[in-house]
């Protein structure tokens, strides 16, 4: 007897959370792909409209353009933050000697929340107090600035606070890689008489494919769930100049109040990060038992 | 490596250009790397001057430059008196709610997590990869997708605008983080310690407190502080389910600063940041290498 409840103990401690995850995640997916398919406006409505809500967003300017501007920042994001980091990372692996000082202060902005880097890359490239006002008071008269107030160029003033709060997080991806690369190899390519720059660029860092794919995989799911840095910078705009799906979903939901095509937006980027992650982690998780 | 390679080039040629480039090169390297540290301190900088400037001062000109006069009344604003909302508090009872709220959800989700790693590596049953997988894939699902659902139970459960509703989001939405960094880290603990003190007539509850536990240690730091540090960062779940008495810091800061009422106190919104900051900061500086392995954990292997 008592036997037998000693096996079900395990099951009983991993149940509750079994159980939360069930429900508050995959439940609610649910519960928010069926909204997306009703006739919810204000409050939640059960009316069954199919996929007129899908139908209805895509129509929605501001929708593809919030898609345009994930677009544009995600790639960006994404292209300079592993260059950015991957250089980083290889230049810190050279013997440096203050490599246990400049390492913290590359990766301490990803402490930080987005909303205090947005505050601070908010006034610093304001033009009336920031950047601008002090090169023009340093004497450069003519320089100019002014890409947070553009309907241009606001989205590139996102690309370069969120790199800047993660390309640091990039490099330590990076450094881990380059430190597991087994050095015999290296040592038998210089004994063939590789340059330094030729032992990198054919052989350390195609072996880094596994770190690349690691560093897409996070700063892509990163990118789409992108949020608190654009409400604390721009607020979406100038216009809807930095609006991105997920500034789209909230403010369909709760100021617009049409929560049918917020949820069906939210099922979208449910479906981008899942497209993503799900082959990842599949991945991951196989190569995981084999070993 | 560039020990064996500086060899190399020493022994092709001796001459005294080549050294000279070498050196070269490796002040200019070192000056790349101090340019970045610039980069990245910049803004850290800039926010901790101007908080320290009178406003008329920032508004004179010139960020980068130390202040004329230095004072501290946009602190004492900040914490105490600055405008958040309609309300004239400052930002100290907002500070407090954060930490009403952190800490039980980080203690909550770490306790969980532990027993959950402990339960699917040593006691494994049939079908514990898909339990583990679908707590893992939680951890990545963009929140918008449960906003709307998560605020009608809130209400339903009677926790609608409360810290107690929040705590339990965010434990909810930690799980799987916390989770995995205990099973990653108990998968390397040798399962045969386990199995011998099951013969030994110990149980389920006595093998985790008295074999597994004390050597925890380590992965418990990562949990707290990765925990830690995204419960206090997170904007998005306060912005949508706190009330008057539960905001949490994040969301006053930003109520600070994007009010639009009256004059911009830049200097205010300063301080403001970086008290909103100082706790993470505090944690990272102290412990930054377990804040690393947090970030890897939750990045590089699934």
């Amino acid at each position: 007897m008592k036997e037998r409840l000693q096996a079900w103990v395990p099951k009983l401690v991993l149940g509750p959370s079994f159980l939360l995850i069930l429900f508050f995640v995959y439940g609610f997916i649910l519960y928010t792909g069926y909204l997306s398919v009703s006739d919810s406006k204000m409050l939640p409505s059960y009316g069954f409209v199919g996929l007129d809500n899908y139908e209805r967003l895509w129509k929605l300017r501001h929708w593809t353009n919030s898609l345009k501007n994930l677009a544009i920042f995600g790639i960006l994001y994404i292209v300079i933050c592993s260059v950015l980091g991957l250089l980083l990372a290889i230049l810190l692996d050279q013997k440096i000697r203050a490599e246990g000082v400049l390492r913290p202060i590359y990766l301490y902005p990803m402490a930080l929340s987005f909303i205090v880097t947005g505050t601070a890359w908010k006034w610093f490239l304001d033009p009336g107090i920031g950047l601008e006002h002090t090169m023009q008071t340093w004497g450069w008269e003519s320089f100019e600035f002014d890409w947070i107030k553009s309907r241009t160029h606001a989205i590139y003033v996102v690309v370069i606070a969120a790199v800047w709060q993660s390309s640091g997080f990039v490099m330590a991806m990076f450094l881990a890689g380059l430190r597991g690369v087994d050095p015999d190899i290296i040592r038998a390519a210089e004994i063939d008489g590789a340059s330094r720059t030729r032992i990198y660029r054919r052989i350390i860092i195609p072996m880094m494919r596994p770190v690349f794919l690691s560093a897409f995989v996070v700063l892509a799911h990163l990118a789409i769930k992108s949020y608190d840095l654009v409400v604390a910078l721009t607020g979406g705009g100038p216009g809807q100049a930095t609006e991105l799906p997920a500034t789209f979903m909230y403010s369909y939901t709760f100021s617009r109040n049409l929560m049918g095509i917020g949820a069906s937006s939210a099922i979208i980027m449910l479906i981008m990060i899942f497209s993503i992650i799900v082959p990842y982690l599949y991945t991951e998780l196989r190569a995981d038992r084999r070993t | 490596m560039s020990n064996s390679e500086a060899s190399i080039v020493d022994d092709r040629s001796l001459s005294s250009g080549s050294k000279f480039g070498a050196r070269a090169g490796r002040a200019f390297l070192y000056l790349v790397l101090i340019l970045f540290a610039v980069y990245y301190l910049l803004p850290l900088y800039v926010m901790l001057v101007n908080s320290f400037k009178p406003l008329d001062e920032i508004r004179r000109g010139d960020m980068m430059a130390l202040p004329d006069m230095w004072t501290i009344a946009p602190w004492a604003s900040a914490w105490s008196t600055a405008q958040i909302g309609v309300q004239a508090t400052g930002l100290k009872p907002y500070f407090m709610n954060s930490i009403a709220m952190v800490v039980p959800a980080v203690l909550i989700s770490t306790v969980l997590g532990s027993l959950n790693g402990y339960v699917l590596t040593k006691w494994r049953f049939r079908g514990d990869g898909i339990v583990f997988g679908l707590l893992l894939l939680s951890c990545f699902i963009p929140f918008q997708i449960v906003l709307i659902p998560m605020a009608r139970m809130l209400g339903i459960l009677g926790l609608a605008g409360s810290t107690s509703g929040l705590v339990l989001v965010h434990v909810v939405y930690g799980l799987g983080f916390t989770t995995l960094f205990f099973r990653n880290y108990y998968a390397a603990f040798p399962t045969e310690l386990v199995r011998a003190a099951q013969i030994d007539g110990a149980g389920f509850f006595r093998i985790f407190y008295r074999i597994l536990l004390p050597s925890s240690g380590p992965i418990i730091v990562v949990s707290v502080i990765w925990q830690f540090t995204n419960i206090w960062n997170d904007f998005l779940f306060g912005a949508s389910f706190a009330d008057v008495d539960s905001v949490p810091m994040t969301v006053a800061l930003n109520n600070l600063v994007s009010s639009s009422t009256g004059v911009k106190e830049y200097n205010v919104h300063f301080a403001g940041a970086v008290l909103a900051a100082l706790p993470t900061l505090v944690v990272y500086v102290v412990s930054g290498r377990y804040f690393v392995r947090g970030l890897m954990a939750g990045a590089v292997k699934g």
